[in-house]
């Protein structure tokens, strides 16, 4: 099974640090990690170090996976590109980076599968940019699955997502993470999703990691307060599952 | 997705596939078709000129010039061929350089004149023509092409500079390239009240672009580029696609972003100067040739690429044949032709064709 260890990591724009200094023990494979934190806590600056898309201090281990096959995706924001490009041409485009012009056939059926495991094959020929926020999302997770990660770092994937896609889109990954024994790291701010569906959490914050554990240890009272300034209780609902409510501002 | 458990494997619809595949096929067709299209384009601007040939005695003179009279033969090989080739050689180089900055800078109104690439590159001739001066002094003899192109490098790299601050949008460099049009267009205006009447005349001509002054080695040298240049956006093509989902999704799939937008700027200067060096300004075919492109195959460059040159290339080649026939007996400007030409066959094609504009 995968395992991605963060040891001292930190990056920096220019002159300004955005977060130093963190350190993980083994994020495991084949679970959900939830990495939550205010705005502009670093949550997407940490997901493109991790990715090696922004140089820094520290190192950023993967075991159980071979580091030359790149384990580690990065699927952004949404930011609803206007290319002209089919959904089809969109993941096959994410699966042929350095690659040949040739398409080999069995590089097609490994997309109509995704596409069908996501169950959008009957977007495969709409336009990009006559898609909706969710069916986008969906999209963006098959260009993502197409690159066959070992980790992979969702930002905000539920952003643009109406609750039934949220939903559905969480539900999918944490089978899809325990089926294929993939580390998935989401960086989410609906803290009943991240109870809900995943296992772990980090909360990173003021450019440190405030906290880093199983879910219920790391989402508390206290947590809540120090991090996102609010009076919030834990308590569990009719069907026995935790749930957040905040009582407001402090 | 909710009755599908991730992981599992799923019984993929094969059409998905062959609907692909189906796609990829009628791409190539188009492309084959605007092919033809611009052979025979080529062909109608060879037969046609002040000397009235037939369409026969034009073959003939193409696929066998020993056979035929010298007149012919120099009317044919010296004076039409180089014009119709340059028309095809320069309108690929300025709708694949419009096409490629524009994938670049995510921005439709990107092109080398927009952009003032055009207008730097003509400031710089007229720098020669009128004043004499050589921007890299070493090489006079070809002081107009390499002030032209020095010029346009210097526009190009003055732009990606500032795009890639922080903090500046797609509409700053918009706005910034139209401030460079008007600079370099007041320095033009200046050059041309101090020169003397033949260099005014001269660069009167390249205010206006022209083809009639194409030579077998202006033909060879554009041709030249695009052989140089065409190979190195085509190995790049699938990350020249990737750019037009966004940064920080090419930089996801592991494009090297930065590195492959100045290595572009640099190509696309190459392209816009030398074309702007021996033919003028002709500003319409580096914005609209790559959106005609674009309406008709699509943005995945293996397909984007060839479509914007050959649709370039149609475009410049037509618009030498209308020059031809507008009043019989002279050639127009083709400068001033091309924006005549595009602009009504551009606007039926976005008002046909909605969905796939920009």
């Amino acid at each position: 099974m995968v395992a991605l260890t963060l040891d001292g990591i930190g990056a920096r724009y220019g002159r300004a640090t955005v977060f130093s200094d963190i350190t993980t023990g083994p994020i495991e494979g084949g679970a959900l990690t939830a990495v939550i934190g205010p705005n502009a806590a670093g949550k997407s600056t940490l997901f493109k170090r991790i990715a090696g898309l922004l140089k820094g201090e520290g190192v950023v281990h993967v075991d159980g996976a071979d580091a030359a096959a790149r384990p580690i995706c990065y699927m952004p924001q949404d930011t609803g590109a206007n290319a002209v490009l089919t959904v089809y041409e969109s993941v096959l485009l994410a699966a042929k980076q350095g690659a040949s012009w040739r398409v080999a056939e069995d590089e097609l059926r490994e997309i109509d599968e995704i596409l069908a495991s996501l169950s959008i094959s009957d977007l495969a020929f709409r336009d990009l940019g006559a898609l909706s926020g969710g069916q986008r999302q969906l999209v963006a997770i098959a260009q993502a699955l197409v690159r066959k990660p070992k980790i992979l770092l969702m930002d905000e994937p539920t952003s643009a997502l109406d609750l039934y896609r949220q939903i559905e889109v969480l539900d999918y990954m944490r089978r899809l993470a325990k089926k294929s024994g993939i580390a998935v790291l989401i960086a989410l701010h609906d803290l009943n999703h991240a109870m809900r569906y995943c296992d772990h959490a980090m909360v990173v914050a003021s450019g440190r990691l405030i906290a880093n554990g199983p879910t219920l240890d790391v989402i508390t009272p206290a947590m809540l307060g120090e991090v996102y300034k609010v009076d919030a209780r834990i308590e569990t609902c009719t069907l026995g599952r935790p749930l957040v409510i905040v009582d407001g501002a402090r | 997705m909710a009755a599908v458990a991730a992981g599992d494997a799923v019984e993929a619809a094969p059409e998905t596939r062959r609907v692909y595949r189906a796609l990829a096929a009628r791409r190539i067709a188009i492309l084959t078709v605007l092919l033809i299209c611009l052979v025979i384009s080529v062909a109608a601007d060879m037969a046609l000129g002040p000397a009235r040939y037939s369409l026969s005695q034009v073959i003939s003179a193409v696929l066998s010039p020993a056979a035929v009279d010298v007149q012919l033969r120099v009317v044919i090989w010296d004076i039409r061929m180089p014009v119709a080739l340059m028309a095809v050689t320069v309108g690929a180089c300025l709708s694949l350089a419009g096409a490629e900055m524009q994938t670049i800078l995510a921005n439709p109104l990107a092109s080398p004149f927009t952009l003032g690439i055009s207008a730097a590159a003509g400031f710089g001739a007229a720098l020669g023509l009128v004043a004499g001066v050589a921007v890299f002094p070493a090489a006079v003899e070809y002081m107009i092409p390499i002030n032209a192109f020095l010029m346009a490098i210097a526009a190009s790299l003055f732009i990606y500079g500032v795009s890639t601050l922080r903090g500046v949008t797609v509409e700053t460099i918009v706005l910034l390239g139209i401030a460079l049009v008007f600079t370099f267009n007041a320095l033009l205006s200046l050059l041309e009240y101090l020169a003397s009447e033949q260099a005014l005349a001269a660069v009167v001509f390249w205010t206006m672009g022209s083809l009639t002054k194409a030579t077998w080695t202006k033909v060879a040298v554009t041709g030249a580029i695009l052989v140089i240049v065409v190979p190195l956006f085509a190995r790049k093509s699938w990350a020249l696609t990737a750019l037009r989902l966004g940064d920080d999704k090419a930089a996801s799939f592991g494009v090297n972003v930065r590195a492959l937008r100045l290595e572009t700027m640099l190509l696309v200067s190459l392209l816009a100067a030398i074309p702007v060096a021996f033919v003028g300004t002709i500003g319409f075919i580096g914005l609209v040739g790559p959106h005609i492109a674009r309406m008709v195959v699509g943005e995945d460059q293996r397909f984007f690429l060839p479509g914007s040159m050959i649709c370039g290339a149609l475009l410049l080649s037509v618009t030498s044949v209308v020059s031809k026939m507008l009043i019989p007996g002279a050639i127009l400007p083709i400068g001033v032709i091309t924006a005549l030409v595009g602009v009504p066959f551009f606007f039926s094609l976005i008002f046909t064709n909605r969905r796939r504009a920009w």
